[in-house]
């Protein structure tokens, strides 16, 4: 008894620390503590930089913001990486927010980059080019529809677990264009040369990337207007946040589920359609490269807000391409900028528990006894 | 006070997020009495006896076990200082028998012999006068004999101080009976038994001290001989409160909506509904009883479109047309473009009658958000509408941008039934709409529910509490089993009559004459 009386509440066996939930933050805070999050993470990287290869962690940020926005090459690299990148994330929103996880967005682009190429391979110089663009857009849009639509409609008859199937899905597309390649390659090499001089998209202001930069902005802003202020946008987030609401004033739970997807497929075939229209020109098995992956962060990251989509594709392109320079100048493997890429998305993510929670230590608390 | 203290608690503090639970509570518990923590629903009662049982650390205050200061961080500190809790939802293996269960999770120091645990099974049981059958399976048992064996668990591990979350909330009145006594025997063998309550009469049957607790505050306790129902109320609410609920003569009714001899199964076969037929009338609260689980959500399911049936029809009297229209197996949407104006607050507030994560407006608008052609929704009208329920209906909230999971039970609860009667209904269909709602905000969903009354909208009243029912409806329908045991005249019923109905123990004839009774009324 005499232990316990000027030991107060600080007993050997009580927690160092509880977590507790926090009450609601303001802006200013959450905004402060991400930012902290992100100086951590940058000082975090220094020291893995400095304990592995020995280098002044400084030289590597300047060589990281070189690598992303050095010179204006560069910098048209980045914004052009980033409205594909951007574009297949809108193109997965609205069906993450009903809660449909769609990680099929890999074949779904596939499927539409397949689309365009086909068109581009059959009807290139026998059609005039303002239709065979048309064919390669309307072709691309179905293809992905297509191939958004038929895990839906499983969802939607038999309650089929979207995930799994759409990820299935991604290996039909993949061979599938391994299939077609290798029908259009007779000497079997499997590689199609670009197909250059049919069908190119106008270029605008000099630029071949300025087309795809203009779509995808004009594609934020009607996602952003689609989710926020349409009866669908509005079914969708119904549907997404509870089921048994949606049934109980009546939405169609399964119409809702297959509309979306449709929609959330022809965008992805809409990347596909820009990425091999407007870039690469011809077609291989990892034309999408796992950005269909790389979007579910960006949405993610963004909350599912379209306008904040555009900082965390930044971000992830930033780092990208930031952290292949530092390879290049200090010559190191391919797998220091992932680690680098690592730590920091790690901590930008891991900040998001500190603005939901806090942690409160033992000797923070107030002795209870008078 | 001659019993040796048991448990004592000193100034429990516990926060969640910006919501206070606890505040600054010291408490006692004597060996060998009953003590009642009393307070209406989200008063902080559970959360403080969490902390005792270690589901909840608290940020602030000391737990002291016969003398000793004690750390609870985990269940399994609680039992090691003797404290057992039986939680409302039970936490029982299902395809286990009874034995399997008490003896789960009990490390024996001279390893396990299933024929002592038995023993020790069977001379507790003895021993407080339970009735169980140890070989039963958990899935095959009534509430009651789970709740057995939940508190036989808590028993085998030596619990000396045991906390029942309101036991009786699923019990019949005749269940309680028998669980009473159970525990007035447990406190002749010196134990200490604490229930957590809102219901006054338990309060004054069965315990010998009562702690009230008020918005998180310990706001005294009291001898049980010395207080009464008036003195508790005060304590628990603040301020004196009538007990009475208006009750008006129903004006000229007429038939509004008939159900006639519906049936439908779960996809096991098993029936929940079974030949249940009923006419709802304009101008009157039917009210109906049944212990949870009954078939009462299927029944206001079906009614509205959302629960298929086998056979049966329902017909709803429109009233301007005087032309019937058939609802069986229309969904929602259809029931609607038909012209039926029925509204329906669901049992489950958040996960079916509102969208949690959306504001008040947009909740609003789920009611009314596919009006006009526009592709774009309209929040314009919704907007009116959540401000002006806000302000009639005194909903305590920052604004009406607030998601409404933000929002307490009550404030939850006028949103919704807010939103139902702006639709102007001729059916209106409520389920246990003042469950989790503190006295004051309870009589507001009352003299709603009243003020559609008298409007000459036909209401449905799923309730649990009887005398609420008793006091509010004009007839009251009993569920048992999805099956209709009688219909009884509000007026002249009685909470006896209506529990035997509930557990389905008056025989058909008695009940058919109570049905009788109840269309004369």
């Amino acid at each position: 008894m005499a232990k316990s009386l000027n030991k107060g509440a600080g007993k050997t066996r009580e927690p160092l620390f509880h977590i507790v939930k926090r009450p609601t933050i303001p802006l200013w805070k959450s905004w402060v503590i991400r930012i902290i999050a992100i100086l951590a993470a940058f000082l975090v990287c220094g020291i893995v930089t400095y304990l592995l290869v020995q280098r002044n962690p400084l030289d590597m940020y300047a060589s990281m913001f070189r690598g992303s926005l050095g010179s204006k090459r560069k910098l048209w690299k980045l914004a052009k990486d980033m409205a594909v990148l951007l574009c297949i994330s809108l193109a997965i929103t609205p069906a993450f927010r009903m809660k449909f996880w769609n990680i099929g967005a890999e074949g779904q682009v596939l499927v539409g980059c397949l689309a365009t190429t086909a068109c581009l391979f059959y009807l290139g110089g026998k059609v005039p080019d303002a239709i065979l663009i048309a064919l390669m857009l309307v072709t691309a849009l179905l293809a992905g529809a297509v191939w958004g639509v038929i895990p839906a409609l499983f969802k939607a008859k038999w309650k089929t677990n979207e995930t799994l199937f759409t990820l299935m899905m991604n290996y039909v597309a993949t061979y599938l264009v391994a299939f077609f390649l290798l029908t259009w390659t007779p000497d079997g090499s499997s590689t199609l040369g670009r197909i250059e001089g049919v069908g190119m998209l106008p270029v605008l202001f000099g630029n071949s990337y300025v087309l795809i930069i203009l779509v995808v902005a004009i594609l934020t802003v009607a996602m952003y207007i689609y989710l926020n202020y349409t009866k669908h946008g509005y079914e969708i987030s119904v549907v997404g946040e509870s089921e048994n609401t949606a049934r109980y004033i009546g939405i169609s739970v399964p119409k809702v589920i297959i509309r979306t997807m449709i929609l959330s497929g022809a965008l992805c075939g809409l990347a596909g359609f820009l990425i091999v229209g407007g870039l690469d020109r011809t077609i291989y098995t990892e034309s999408v490269g796992g950005q269909g992956f790389t979007a579910i962060m960006v949405s993610w990251l963004a909350k599912f807000d379209p306008i904040v989509m555009i900082l965390t594709s930044f971000l992830l392109i930033f780092l990208d391409q930031g952290a292949a320079q530092v390879a290049q100048d200090f010559n190191m493997s391919d797998a220091f900028p992932s680690i680098i890429t690592g730590i920091i998305l790690f901590f930008i993510i891991g900040c998001e528990f500190f603005i939901n929670y806090k942690v409160v230590f033992r000797s923070a608390k107030k002795e209870v006894k008078e | 006070m001659s019993k040796p203290i048991a448990l004592e608690m000193k100034n429990i503090s516990k926060s969640f997020g910006s919501i206070q639970a606890n505040k600054n509570v010291s408490l006692e518990v004597y060996h060998g009495e009953i003590l009642a923590i009393l307070g209406e629903n989200g008063c902080g009662k559970t959360t403080l006896m969490n902390m005792i049982a270690g589901i909840y650390f608290p940020d602030e205050g000391q737990v002291i076990v016969d003398g000793e200061e004690v750390v609870i961080a985990s269940p399994k500190d609680a039992f090691d200082h003797k404290i057992g809790m039986i939680h409302q939802h039970f936490k029982l293996v299902d395809v286990f028998t009874a034995t399997e269960n008490i003896i789960l999770g009990v490390k024996d120091a001279a390893g396990y012999s299933r024929a002592e645990a038995e023993a020790r099974v069977k001379e507790i049981t003895e021993r407080y006068g339970f009735h169980m059958d140890p070989h039963k399976k958990i899935y095959e048992m009534s509430v009651s004999e789970k709740q057995t064996v939940e508190i036989i668990k808590v028993l085998y591990r030596n619990a000396d101080i045991l906390i029942l979350d309101e036991p009786t909330a699923v019990l019949t009145p005749q269940e309680t009976e028998v669980l009473f006594n159970v525990l007035r025997r447990m406190r002749d063998d010196g134990k200490s038994v604490i229930i957590i309550t809102h219901k006054l009469h338990e309060v004054l049957a069965l315990t010998d001290r009562v702690a009230v607790l008020r918005r998180g505050e310990h706001i005294g306790t009291v001898q049980t001989a010395e207080a009464d129902e008036n003195m508790l109320t005060e304590m628990m609410v603040g301020k004196k409160v009538s007990l009475n609920i208006a009750r008006s003569e129903p004006k000229d009714p007429c038939d509004r909506l008939t159900v006639s001899h519906i049936s439908c199964c779960d996809h096991e076969g098993v029936k929940l509904l079974d030949d249940v037929s009923f006419t709802a009338r304009s101008g009157e609260i039917l009210g109906i009883a049944g212990i949870a689980g009954s078939g009462q959500r299927e029944l206001l399911e079906a009614i509205a479109g959302l629960q298929h049936l086998d056979s049966g029809e329902i017909t709803y009297l429109n009233p301007k047309t005087g032309e019937t229209v058939n609802l069986r197996d229309r969904t929602p949407l259809q029931i609607r473009e038909l012209g039926v104006r029925l509204s329906f607050v669901p049992e489950d507030r958040l996960g079916m009658g509102l969208v949690g994560n959306m504001d008040i407006v947009d909740n609003m608008m789920l009611r009314s958000y596919r009006k006009g052609h526009s592709v774009f929704v309209d929040r314009k009208k919704p907007r009116d509408l959540a401000m002006e329920i806000v302000e009639n209906l005194e909903v305590v909230t920052p604004g009406v941008t607030t998601p409404v999971r933000r929002l307490s039970g009550g404030n939850v609860q006028k949103v919704l039934v807010g939103r139902e009667i702006a639709a102007a209904p001729k059916v209106l269909m409520v389920a246990y709409p003042v469950r989790g709602l503190d006295i004051n905000s309870s009589y507001a969903i009352y003299n709603l529910l009243n003020k559609q009354k008298e409007a000459g909208t036909a209401i449905i009243f799923v309730g649990e509490d009887l005398d609420v029912l008793i006091e509010l409806c004009d007839r009251i329908m009993v569920i048992n089993s999805g099956r209709i045991t009688g219909i009884v005249d509000g007026r002249t019923a009685v909470k006896e009559e209506i529990g035997l109905l509930m557990t389905g123990s008056i025989p058909a004839a008695t009940a058919d004459q109570g049905k009788e009774e109840g269309a004369n009324g």
